[in-house]
């Protein structure tokens, strides 16, 4: 794993002056990922969402590596594609043997967990030598911050208003890290814009694997999230911090915690500076606040019995 | 000189052959009936190592477009196959293919679209997705499918085309069929189709490129549409010239049409896919006994052959358009409103009537297309034409 000062001299391939609002996880979670590929060409599949929109803006392109955008739930099938023609061209002796490309497919958790869910099984399924980036802010920030079902249980969205009859959203979040794990492919792993170190190794990690690899990011939004745009960091600091979200990795089925929490905090502490979650906070919500930390606990517990006691 | 062998075999068989032949680099397909025997002979000679192609057996026909699209944006020959359901399921894909001008070749196996549920021939879904951008061509036999696929590699890889081809063949009918089947050698085809030289690719890491851009308000949306419509109609010459090439490799020939007994026909039947044949039958009796019948087979759907299909028709006393698909609420099925289309600027009108035939597999006998030649003739000798389109052979309980 290279040190912070020599991924300062690795070039950043997605440029500055994209259209990403200020502090927005997703273009920090891209940047630290594209670090971890290394000095091989990176080939970058992008599902439609923010960070499509904002970056590609024709006739402009903030990736300096060759970038495809295809549609919403298929940057994983699109980018199995990508790397099924290298294959197939190296068969046909139009790419040197010895080439090496990284192949990297990016979507929001609407793409992900949501519409592109299928396609990013079939990708994993396939084994494909890729990496899939999940940004995760909790909605389908790009429309306009609907629910999505990676929504935290009890935070507000446009479709799971709050109101009389409903606070906020009403299901738990899909835990779609474990769902890729399931499928047995080599490298899993949870990180947060928050630790760099950890994300970046872990993307180290994920491009060195050979086969299909996945990371989910935790990537804030101030704009869905209703938080100030210098706080995005200390939030998703928060939410590791609090066991909300954890960081792990799962290499070939063994489960390994990669930042320990030893005096994990209430929820609340990262529930409360967030407008999302405004209302859970006035009078009346507080069974629903308990509920949220006991879902809170009861992953933690089932994670730490997940992993290997190293 | 071509070694041509020829072969009993099934359309699918054949295709799945001219496949192999055109050396793909990337096949991503997923099966679905009557596709099916495509897909499964194309992954034998996977297994057998008689193709370098890398075959991706995707989730589903969405994903086998997706894949598709990234393949051929890296700089791969990107080919695969579908029917009914899988194509209904690609639509989004497909205009995605088309607007990122990839000549990715896809076979179509003609089937129904639920509901209900069915597997047989029609035409409702190619003709659902005939807006998508794709430069369309229809097989009648096993023989033409073969022929089609090949020349389809040439015409989507023509710089002035630069398009997704798809070629159609019937479900069941062409695809199921034992046909008697000519094929070429490997060496001769792989001579015709040549290497493909891509344009951008993603995998000249070198040289990075962005495909699928954002075009929002005032951005270059409806002039990339305007270029879209250009290398469409730039296909006409590209398909003619790679036409005459082919027909003079095979000693076959072909053209966007084709006729018969047109020549001094007095009414014709127009007709789409493998009813050609049975249209050509029923003619075929009526010319001997002296009636002056003919018929016109598309072998092109996109582009639409207006101004063939025009001089084919001119002067004509009745024309009769067989629709194997429904377009509900139009004035008729899809080739009947482009035929009257084409025959809109002749001077002299011609009476076109359209008869619905054959969907879901429904049985084409040879006294259905006997009963329109019967009405045209009718309407040559000054009956009116019926009112309305026609459900030919349609039970009146179902």
């Amino acid at each position: 794993m290279a040190n912070l000062k020599e991924l300062t001299h690795r070039e950043d391939r997605l440029a500055g002056g994209h259209r990403l609002c200020a502090g927005c996880g997703a273009s920090i979670a891209v940047r630290q990922v594209l670090l971890g590929a290394g000095e091989d060409p990176v080939v970058v599949g992008c599902a439609t969402g923010c960070l499509e929109v904002s970056t590609t803006i024709y006739p402009y392109s903030s990736w300096k590596t060759p970038f495809i955008h295809n549609a919403f739930e298929n940057s994983s099938a699109t980018i199995s594609g990508v790397e099924a023609a290298f294959n197939g061209l190296k068969r046909a002796g139009k790419i040197d043997p010895d080439k090496k490309v990284r192949f990297v497919a990016f979507g929001g958790d609407g793409g992900t967990y949501d519409i592109g869910l299928q396609a990013l099984s079939g990708a994993m399924e396939r084994g494909h030598d890729m990496v899939y980036v999940c940004y995760d802010n909790g909605a389908y920030m790009n429309t306009g911050i609907q629910r999505s079902s990676a929504t935290p249980k009890g935070a507000w969205a446009t479709t799971a208003e709050v109101g009389s009859a409903q606070p906020g959203k009403q299901q738990k979040r899909k835990d779609l890290t474990a769902i890729i794990a399931a499928h047995g492919v080599p490298y899993v792993a949870q990180a947060s814009v928050s630790h760099w170190k950890d994300l970046t190794t872990k993307a180290e990690k994920a491009f060195n694997t050979p086969g299909a690899a996945f990371i989910n990011v935790f990537a804030p939004c101030p704009r869905g999230w209703r938080t100030p745009s210098s706080a995005t960091i200390e939030i998703a600091k928060s939410a590791v911090q609090t066991g909300f979200w954890p960081l792990y990795e799962v290499e070939d089925g063994v489960w390994r915690q990669t930042v320990k929490v030893h005096n994990r905090k209430p929820v609340e502490e990262f529930l409360k500076p967030q407008g999302r979650f405004k209302h859970l906070f006035a009078p009346g919500n507080e069974a629903l606040l308990a509920e949220i930390q006991a879902d809170v606990d009861r992953s933690w517990d089932q994670l730490l019995a997940r992993c290997s006691q190293d | 000189m071509p070694e041509h062998k020829t072969l009993a075999a099934t359309g699918n068989s054949v295709v799945a052959e001219a496949m192999r032949q055109c050396k793909p680099d990337v096949v991503a397909a997923y099966p679905i009936t009557p596709q099916t025997t495509i897909v499964e002979e194309f992954a034998a000679f996977v297994a057998k190592g008689k193709t370098h192609c890398e075959y991706v057996t995707v989730e589903s026909e969405h994903s086998a477009m997706s894949a598709c699209i990234g393949a051929s944006a890296a700089g791969a020959r990107v080919m695969t196959a579908t029917a009914s359901q899988g194509l209904a399921l690609m639509w989004e894909e497909l205009y995605i293919a088309s607007g990122m001008r990839l000549p990715i070749v896809m076979a179509n196996a003609n089937r129904a679209l639920s509901a209900p549920i069915n597997i047989h021939c029609d035409h409702s879904d190619i003709m659902g997705a005939r807006d998508a951008g794709w430069v369309t061509l229809f097989a009648e036999t096993a023989q033409e499918a073969y022929d089609n696929t090949i020349m389809s590699v040439r015409i989507a890889e023509h710089p002035d085309v630069l398009l997704p081809v798809m070629s159609c063949l019937d479900g069941f009918i062409t695809t199921h069929s034992i046909d008697r089947v000519s094929v070429m050698d490997d060496e001769s085809i792989a001579g015709f189709v040549g290497d493909y030289e891509p344009q951008n690719a993603l995998l000249d890491t070198d040289n990075p490129v962005a495909h699928g851009n954002f075009s929002g308000l005032g951005g270059p949306y409806f002039e990339f549409k305007k270029q879209q419509r250009e290398a469409i109609e730039n296909s006409r010459a590209v398909i003619k010239s790679v036409g005459e090439e082919y027909s003079a490799l095979s000693g076959r020939p072909f053209d966007v049409i084709e006729t018969w007994g047109m020549e001094d026909a007095e009414v014709a039947v127009v007709v789409i896919g493998s009813t050609a044949g049975n249209a050509r039958t029923v003619a075929r009796h009526l010319r001997a006994d002296g009636k002056k019948v003919g018929v016109v087979k598309v072998r092109v759907w996109r582009p639409f052959p207006y101004a063939e299909i025009a001089a084919a028709l001119k002067g004509l006393k009745a024309v009769a358009v067989l629709d194997r698909s429904e377009s509900f609420g139009a004035e008729g099925g899809p080739l009947f409103l482009e035929v009257r289309s084409a025959l809109y600027d002749l001077a002299e009108r011609v009476p076109v009537v359209n008869y619905i035939y054959g969907l879901g597999g429904s049985d084409v006998k040879l006294e259905l297309i006997e009963q329109v030649f019967t009405d045209l003739a009718d309407i040559a000798a000054g009956a009116a034409a019926p009112a309305g389109l026609v459900y030919l052979g349609a039970r009146e309980e179902a």
